[in-house]
């Protein structure tokens, strides 16, 4: 075998938009108008639309390679044709090798089989053998750690659950080309981390890796050389971190491009008093400045800022109207610029960073912007949890025998 | 072809376990269990019955005991004949996201309705061979023409199923369609009749491939004589062809499934 484990060459994909004739009674006068009218025929061609055109690129074997791109951009149909799902509409695609994706996990599982027939079903899906399966069997539930559910029908599983388990069967596959989609975007802290250390171990192992997805920093992470594409057209293959920056300069521009919505956020920008500004110390300042463009008018906006933590959970948010500045409201054309000041009161980690206009009344959100780069937050004093609340150690002795329980603390009256 | 048929030999394992799943499925949770799979068959039999009790008083011969038998041995693979094809039918619609998410050979689908179709085919035909034994059935050396016969029968049903089961999942009409024509098929298969009673005239309908194979299989059992050759001949390669156009129909329409689903 080459040591080329994926190429595609010049790939088209075409879809028709709209119902295909699902029933015969469609399909008769369809036919017929396609023959006696050529009218019909144009206007059915007009219905197809290109999902990916001339698509080329070659992924080494043991290659760890990345596919980004905003939505709609052609990713879900690169991931039907690199699955093998569908055939590219012109070009040639190569893979030679055993393919496994990590999307849809537990796409097989059957809700009334018990965990333990759904491993079999679900691994044979995946083309695993019988007997390849029987052996492994322990392992794989080792590490759902779903060992005492295994002989529960699947339907009284919870979601988080399901999710394991159909990881831990996928994840057995020992397959030459890993798919990865959007599946770390689910689950919880534990199971994204065995999600990520198990691509650790596939790259390892050599095999490759593709990735398809829009989470940048795990793509950033693992993946040497990204392909950008936009639009289904190839933009840029190369190093991730310039296929990353042309990634940002593209939505940008989608954004302010999209005119259905009335107002939209054009920039955000984190500083300290020197300037932009990612890693801060513990209760350090900092200050967020915010724009946004008016395409129509628009009233009652007001500005949220959100301090999520490293699983994207919401910590912190507030508002100018909150916090007392108002609502407000823009002629078509016009920017708002917009400062927070904020004092970084979180413990050690990492944070991300949201804003999003919003109107209180009619509860509707205009747009939302989530900064891309992280937060990084750091503190000479060791601690845990999301927040700081700035501790100091101001006794720390060892006294002698005879202490009485009530002067625990000298600063403090007894209570009772 | 030969790249598909390998593949399709790899993935052997999974035609099984997706049977497996389709006969666990229907019967867990249900109280009844194995005794649905000859619930259906005993109704038919039972129908043939009364048509034949009918017959026999319109046309004043009494009904004898090899009349029963004959209904009974052809209602049983006709049983088969209708849920494997109505299953094999909806197979790839029902699994849909399996379809349009992983990749493997699809034929699977239809080929498992069948095989599990078959299982309930061996629960009932057990249940009946019981019987008949009970009965002290005159057995005689045409029965080695039955496992022939039934080989034909599902060779054909599977053919059927992988034909209908693509093209339903373009036209839903088939589907309708496939269930009209599974209904009323009954009257013009000899299933409480045979085609002896037309006259002459019955011969037309053992054009219905499935009519030899009912007609031999009662032939063997209930008359112990051995069945009418040409035509066996005739299901035969009807089955073989509907088995090698059904199968290379699907596997033309294959990669067009997963945007058409």
């Amino acid at each position: 075998m080459s040591d080329v484990a994926v190429r595609m060459e010049n790939v088209y994909k075409k879809f028709r938009k709209g119902e295909i004739y699902n029933t015969l009674r469609d399909l008769i006068p369809a036919l017929t108008g396609k023959m006696f009218q050529q009218q019909e025929l144009s206007a059915s061609d007009k219905r197809e639309f290109w999902a990916l055109q001339d698509i080329s690129f070659e992924v080494k074997r043991g290659e760890a390679f990345a596919i980004i791109g905003p939505n709609g951009a052609g990713k879900s149909t690169m991931l039907k044709l690199l699955s093998r799902v569908m055939k590219p509409t012109r070009g040639s695609f190569y893979l030679p090798g055993k393919c496994s994706a990590l999307i849809e996990l537990g796409a097989g599982f059957h809700q009334d089989l018990t965990g333990r027939e759904n491993i079999y079903l679900y691994g044979t899906i995946l083309g695993m053998t019988k007997r390849e399966i029987a052996t492994k069997f322990d392992d794989i539930v080792d590490f759902s750690g779903l060992a005492e559910f295994i002989d529960t029908p699947i339907k009284r599983y919870s979601s988080g659950m399901y999710t394991r388990l159909g990881f831990a069967v996928a994840s057995h596959v020992n397959p030459d080309v890993l798919l990865v989609d959007e599946v770390l975007s689910v689950g919880d802290a534990l199971f994204q981390r065995q999600c990520i250390e198990y691509m650790q171990t596939i790259i390892q192992n050599g095999a490759t890796v593709l990735f398809v997805s829009h989470n940048l920093r795990t793509v950033a992470e693992f993946c040497p050389r990204t392909l950008l594409i936009d639009h289904g057209r190839e933009v840029t293959t190369g190093p991730t971190a310039k296929a990353i920056n042309e990634y940002k300069s593209r939505l940008q521009e989608h954004r302010l491009a999209d005119q259905s919505r009335p107002v939209v956020i054009t920039g955000v920008e984190v500083r300290d008093d020197n300037g932009p500004c990612h890693r801060f110390q513990t209760g350090q300042k900092a200050w967020i400045d915010i724009e946004a463009l008016a395409h129509q008018a628009c009233s009652k906006i007001a500005v949220v800022i959100a301090v999520l933590d490293e699983n994207h959970d919401e910590l912190f948010a507030t508002s100018t109207e909150r916090l007392r500045h108002g609502s407000v409201s823009l002629k078509s054309g016009e920017v708002l610029r917009c400062t927070f000041e904020i004092d970084l009161g979180l413990g050690p980690g990492i944070y991300y960073l949201s804003v999003f206009l919003f109107r209180y009344d009619s509860d509707h959100r205009f747009d939302n912007w989530q900064v891309t780069e992280s937060i990084l937050v750091w503190s000479a004093d060791d601690t845990t949890g999301p927040v700081n609340l700035f501790p100091k150690v101001v006794r720390h002795e060892v006294c002698g025998s005879g202490v009485t329980q009530n002067r625990l603390n000298p600063l403090v009256r007894s209570r009772s | 072809m030969k790249d598909s048929l390998i593949e399709l030999y790899q993935y052997r394992e999974l035609l099984y376990m997706l049977a497996y799943r389709d006969i666990k499925v229907r019967y867990k949770q249900s109280i009844m269990g194995f005794l649905w799979a000859i619930l259906m068959p005993i109704l038919i039999i039972m129908a043939g019955i009364v048509v034949r009790y009918a017959y026999a008083l319109a046309s004043g011969k009494p009904l004898e005991s090899a009349d029963i038998i004959e209904v009974a041995v052809k209602s049983v693979p006709w049983a088969f004949v209708v849920s494997s094809v109505r299953f094999g039918c909806n197979s790839l619609v029902n699994n849909s996201n399996l379809v349009t998410k992983i990749y493997f050979p699809k034929e699977v689908f239809p080929l498992a309705a069948a095989l599990a179709s078959l299982f309930d085919f061996a629960v009932a035909s057990s249940a009946l061979l019981i019987v008949l034994v009970a009965i002290r059935v005159h057995w005689s050396v045409q029965l080695l023409w039955v496992p022939a016969l039934l080989l034909i029968m599902v060779v054909l049903a599977s053919g059927f199923g992988m034909m209908v089961s693509a093209a339903s999942l373009f036209f839903r009409d088939v589907k309708y369609l496939v269930e009209v024509l599974l209904t009323f098929g009954i009257f013009f298969t000899p299933v409480f009749y045979s085609v002896s009673m037309l006259g002459n005239k019955g011969r037309w309908l053992l054009l219905n491939p499935v009519a030899p194979i009912l007609e031999g299989l009662s032939a063997c059992i209930a008359h112990q004589q051995s069945p009418n050759l040409p035509w066996i001949g005739y299901s035969l390669s009807f089955a073989i062809a509907v088995f090698i156009g059904g199968y290379l129909f699907f596997k033309h329409l294959e990669p067009a499934f997963a945007e058409s689903i």
